[in-house]
């Protein structure tokens, strides 16, 4: 560690995870990427990969990855589910639910930081269920219900539809989050925060 | 992937020549302005309000739909809920605020370039300098995410062939841990070469 400053500077190899996993969870949201049961159900996998971006980049890159895709969709480009971009996005009732991304990434994250080397299936669901459905919902609802004008308890009982599917994307997170991880140590926050200090210390 | 163009409608009107900043922050004073509005009548001028801008700018009618579509089916369901709940004036009030901050807001969408609006974002985003991020680094992480979304795409297809071949198209794990390690790989290697070129310096 050569000074303060260093440190605190955002290595290129934070840099480039974060630059891959915010386009991962664009492409995640394109159309035909990804078809469960054939063409008839469309799912798009993008709070998956909010998911996915927490629990593999650790709180803050993570949240990073996901403002970096926001930023990006403000400028224009069409990497929301179904082709959506542009600022319109934002004034939309479901703007909520965007700025509950990041928080909830950087949630999942922290969580998954504390599970330690190897966090078991069950840390890193309980981790993608508080920070991908609790902290997302969290800011969701009531930015909805303040758009809406319905009132917090209507809302809340509207978006409970998407719980089930929901619930189902944070399993499936926790499943590949936990193949990844086996795959490819360096995935546990833990383990690669530990790499990068050692790296620095050199 | 060769759609990554965004919805920019290339032309010369008063609005495409505003610098993108001023866009921006009519953006916000025309959405705090359209939530003050109480009363239908008031916001039935917004509307009218809204469609001069759009003819102004000469976007065309399907390009200013597609701005609006997105919402189509949850304006209708709002209207109905409120009707409801609310009463016709509240019905049509809040209906109408939705569907026009959404206009707006494609409005700006449609009528600034994508790289004048990345530009003004960034400048929105400098005071991130005082955590750490200077802005060379930001407007680097940008264009490489923008860069990484065809290569990502292109290692998801290689997933699928590679599923298809292996006979588990259905399975969802078969394809997403592949996708995420491979990302994965991707991202590091890229670390390492910008790291290489001297960016750590």
């Amino acid at each position: 560690m050569k000074d303060e400053g260093k440190q605190r500077r955002l290595a290129t190899q934070t840099l480039a995870r974060v630059a891959v996993f915010a386009a991962l969870i664009g492409v995640l949201g394109l159309p035909g990427t990804l078809n469960v049961f054939g063409n008839v159900v469309p799912i798009t996998l993008q709070t998956l990969g909010v998911m996915l971006a927490g629990a593999i980049l650790g709180s803050w890159r993570g949240a990073l990855a996901v403002v970096v895709l926001l930023v990006l969709v403000a400028a224009g480009l069409p990497l929301l589910a179904g082709g959506r971009g542009g600022l319109g996005v934002f004034a939309a009732p479901s703007a909520g639910f965007l700025a509950g991304w990041v928080f909830g990434a950087a949630a999942t994250g922290w969580l998954v930081e504390r599970a330690g080397r190897d966090p078991s299936a069950v840390r890193l669901f309980a981790a993608c269920v508080v920070g991908g459905i609790g902290v997302v919902y969290l800011f969701g609802i009531p930015v909805q219900s303040m758009i809406t004008g319905l009132s917090l308890g209507k809302t809340a009982l509207l978006s409970a539809g998407f719980l089930p599917g929901d619930l189902i994307k944070a399993v499936l997170a926790a499943v590949v989050v936990r193949g990844t991880q086996r795959a490819y140590p360096d995935a546990v926050p833990a383990v690669h925060q530990e790499r990068m200090r050692a790296a620095r210390g050199r | 992937m060769n759609g990554l163009t965004g919805a920019y409608v290339p032309g010369s009107s008063v609005l495409h020549r505003l610098p993108a900043g001023v866009k921006l922050a009519g953006l916000a004073l025309a959405c705090t302005a359209l939530v003050l509005l109480r009363t239908p009548l008031a916001l039935a001028a917004a509307a009218v309000v809204a469609a001069a801008l759009y003819a102004l700018a000469r976007v065309g009618v399907a390009a200013a739909w597609a701005q609006i579509r997105p919402v189509r089916w949850f304006a209708v369901a709002l209207f109905v809920m409120q009707l409801i709940f609310a009463g016709l004036d509240g019905a049509i009030s809040t209906t109408l605020r939705v569907v026009l901050a959404v206009a707006l807001a494609g409005l700006v969408t449609l009528t600034t370039r994508t790289g004048a609006m990345m530009a003004a974002l960034e400048r929105c985003l400098s005071p991130a300098r005082f955590v750490g991020l200077d802005p060379f680094r930001l407007s680097l992480l940008l264009s490489l995410t923008v860069r990484s979304v065809p290569v990502v795409a292109g290692l998801a297809a290689r997933v699928r062939e590679a599923q298809r071949a292996r006979g588990v198209e259905r399975s969802l794990r078969a394809f997403a841990v592949p996708l995420v390690v491979s990302s994965l790989r991707h991202a590091d290697a890229l670390g390492e070469a910008l790291s290489a070129r001297g960016l750590d310096d």
